[in-house]
């Protein structure tokens, strides 16, 4: 008789991947892979449905995101994932909406979708990998290049001031920000955890490498390299002033949760008002729509 | 096919003007979602479904741009809704890019466009129908789709529901191509009971959930869809992809997605155009028109009749597909067709093109700003017959 053969071990990720389309396509040393591992185990920690949760992506290296998660998930259009998201909710106000962004997508074609969206605090969380270029094209300037950055069409250097997003998201109305860098690994998982909870916009940002294009034309070592320098000159500061969230160009990143507060969101606000207005006729939009 | 729900039919006789219309044949349709930005002259669609839809039941959401509200469009519609919006010239060109990723997603939905003449800014907001090739070919790439013409406020409602369960049945966004002069106009509108509404349900899948593949075709060569949320744990893409929804980048698969987007629009073209014919047999000369032209047309059509000649009118309710087996036809056996409309000649190249030199075809194109002066209609007429 032959000893029974142990059960081929199984990676705790793979019932949330979509495991026929691994291997990605993402670099060594790049940093979303670790933002979706952290975002899963947010999920599996706060045990939430599966069945739940929505996955909408615009275009770009994190674009991709959407195509390798096992929910409900959209690859849609450069810049609009937000504007898709927004509807998604809409449509099925049951779902949790999780947009994965890249900067330029996000902030960038995509700014005006994610002010608004920020600004009506439209229920779902916003996850920002922003690695300060647009990568999948060739690694061109972003909204969010740190200044003297090089980059394919700043080739002598960026010479534009670069967005903050924690402070363009509290100026929007986003409730919830935060940020990591990617090495922040339990604390990306945390936040997401509480983004997740969170109800409102929520927004976290990881700063991640970019090892192909940003590190490389900067001359910054490989992902490995450059994720630990992320790391070391992050200083955590929870609550601290979203108007002091710069990044200079290799300079210090204040991490930590920023903004937790509560306000109405957009379906709450329309049904509060609809319900004052019309009284008992109005019977509340989204809440017992199933 | 499912009635209506009462809910959002307003049964009765009214006083309404188009862009009123279309916001209510769109409630007697089902539709429960609405995104849209304001642009004249098609505000008032807008604005009559944001006043109706809290009593109605639904949503209503002014987004931040056109480009917002079509991709809300899309997002709603996989949330498991039936959605509509509305938008004039400069906004149809915004909505291009996420048109295409309507049709790749093959997403169900409603998009009215209250025509006004351009280029650019234009004419704010005089009449034209100069956005009847960009419906057909504004997004990149090679796709279809479905759009109609009304001529009147009650077929604003009409084509509205037409609209839906074509797109419905189709999975294709459907386009309701108006423009200002029936969009304002105001006359009587009669709205059905709902239980006289026919109404095509969307193509739910109901098998088993690991089972579901988004885009595997059915028998009638439509997939089956899903709502986001109901535990299918699907993936969909702007990218070329495969039964699944994943992408799959390569010469081969292009052919099979593209060649369906293509082969279930022209192969069910006979099921779905709707054409309107009047006195064709035996004309000389017959008046292609649609949308408000049709309506101009009737008195230089009268006038030439008068003046003893033959004429016939074919009326395209149905713009896109174009129904160019029945235009074919007519050129063997009429000696002209006329084509008026507000615009520099756009749908008669589709005629020239169905007609293949078999008879005349004469363009009679207005720039925009008004209608038609039915002389000018009637003198192309004249000389036609000649």
């Amino acid at each position: 008789m032959t000893a029974k053969k142990a059960p081929a071990p199984v990676n705790p990720m793979e019932e949330f991947l979509r495991m026929d389309r691994i291997p990605h396509i993402w670099c060594p040393g790049c940093g979303i892979g670790t933002v979706v591992t952290s975002f899963v185990e947010g999920v599996r920690k706060e045990k939430i449905n599966l069945d739940d949760i929505a996955i909408v992506s615009g275009i770009g290296c994190t674009g991709r995101v959407a195509g390798y998660v096992k929910f409900d998930s959209f690859h849609t259009t450069h810049g609009r994932a937000m504007a898709f998201a927004t509807g998604l909710k809409l449509g099925n106000p049951r779902q949790k909406v999780v947009v994965f962004s890249g900067d330029g997508d996000l902030t960038g074609i995509g700014g005006n979708h994610f002010i608004h969206a920020a600004r009506r605090n439209m229920d779902m969380t916003v996850i920002c990998i922003n690695n300060f270029n647009y990568a999948m094209t060739g690694g061109q300037v972003a909204p969010t290049s740190p200044p003297d950055s090089k980059m394919s069409t700043a080739p002598t250097g960026n010479f534009e001031p670069a967005f903050s997003l924690p402070y363009l998201a509290e100026a929007s109305g986003a409730t919830y920000i935060a940020r990591w860098t990617a090495l922040h690994i339990r604390r990306v998982t945390k936040s997401i955890q509480e983004a997740l909870n969170h109800k409102g916009f929520s927004f976290v940002e990881v700063i991640t490498p970019c090892p192909t294009l940003y590190a490389r034309r900067n001359r910054l070592g490989d992902g490995l390299d450059l994720m630990k320098y992320y790391y070391d000159s992050s200083e955590i500061r929870h609550g601290h002033d979203t108007r002091d969230t710069e990044i200079d160009f290799q300079g210090k990143i204040i991490c930590g949760k920023f903004v937790d507060k509560k306000k109405p969101t957009f379906l709450d606000a329309m049904n509060t008002h609809f319900t004052k207005t019309f009284g008992d006729k109005y019977q509340p939009y989204g809440v017992d729509n199933d | 096919m499912v009635k209506a729900d009462p809910k959002g039919v307003m049964t009765g006789s009214w006083f309404l003007d188009g862009d009123y219309a279309l916001a209510e044949g769109a409630l007697a349709a089902g539709c429960r979602f609405f995104a849209g930005y304001p642009i004249t002259p098609s505000t008032e669609t807008a604005e009559r479904f944001a006043a109706r839809i809290p009593k109605v039941g639904g949503c209503f959401i002014q987004m931040e741009d056109e480009i917002a509200s079509i991709a809300a469009l899309i997002g709603g519609v996989w949330g498991g809704q039936k959605a509509m919006t509305v938008t004039s010239g400069p906004g149809f060109s915004l909505m291009m890019e996420n048109i295409g990723l309507a049709c790749m997603m093959e997403t169900p939905m409603v998009i009215a466009n209250v025509q006004r003449a351009g280029p650019s800014t234009g004419l704010p907001t005089l009449v034209a129908q100069q956005d009847m090739m960009q419906v057909r070919w504004g997004s990149h790439g090679d796709y279809r789709i479905i759009a109609l013409a009304p001529d009147s406020p009650q077929e604003c409602f009409d084509m509205t529901i037409e609209a839906f369960n074509l797109s419905e049945t189709y999975r294709v966004p459907v386009f309701i191509m108006t423009d200002e002069i029936v969009g304002h106009m105001h006359e009587k509108l009669v709205v059905p009971p709902a239980e006289e509404i026919d109404l095509v349900e969307r193509k739910w899948y109901t098998g088993p959930k690991d089972k579901y593949l988004p885009y595997k075709n059915d028998k009638d060569g439509i997939p089956f869809m899903v709502r986001s949320g109901d535990g299918y744990r699907f993936h969909t893409t702007g990218l070329t992809h495969d039964e699944r929804g994943y992408p799959l980048l390569n010469a081969e698969q292009q052919k099979i997605t593209v060649g369906h987007l293509i082969d279930k629009i022209d192969g069910n073209a006979d099921k779905i155009i709707s054409l309107e014919e009047k006195e064709i047999k035996g004309a000389e000369v017959v008046v292609l028109s649609y949308g408000i032209t049709s309506r101009v047309a009737v008195k230089a059509v009268q006038d030439a009749k008068k003046a003893g000649i033959k004429v016939g009118t074919l009326r395209l309710r149905t713009v896109w597909p174009f129904p160019e087996k029945r235009v074919a036809e007519l050129s063997r056996k009429v000696k002209a067709i006329v084509v008026p409309e507000i615009n520099a000649g756009q749908m008669v190249r589709e005629v020239e093109r169905s007609v293949a030199g078999r008879c005349r075809v004469t363009s009679v194109p207005h720039f925009g700003g008004w209608v038609h002066d039915p002389k000018d209609i009637l003198k192309a007429i004249k000389e036609a017959a000649k």
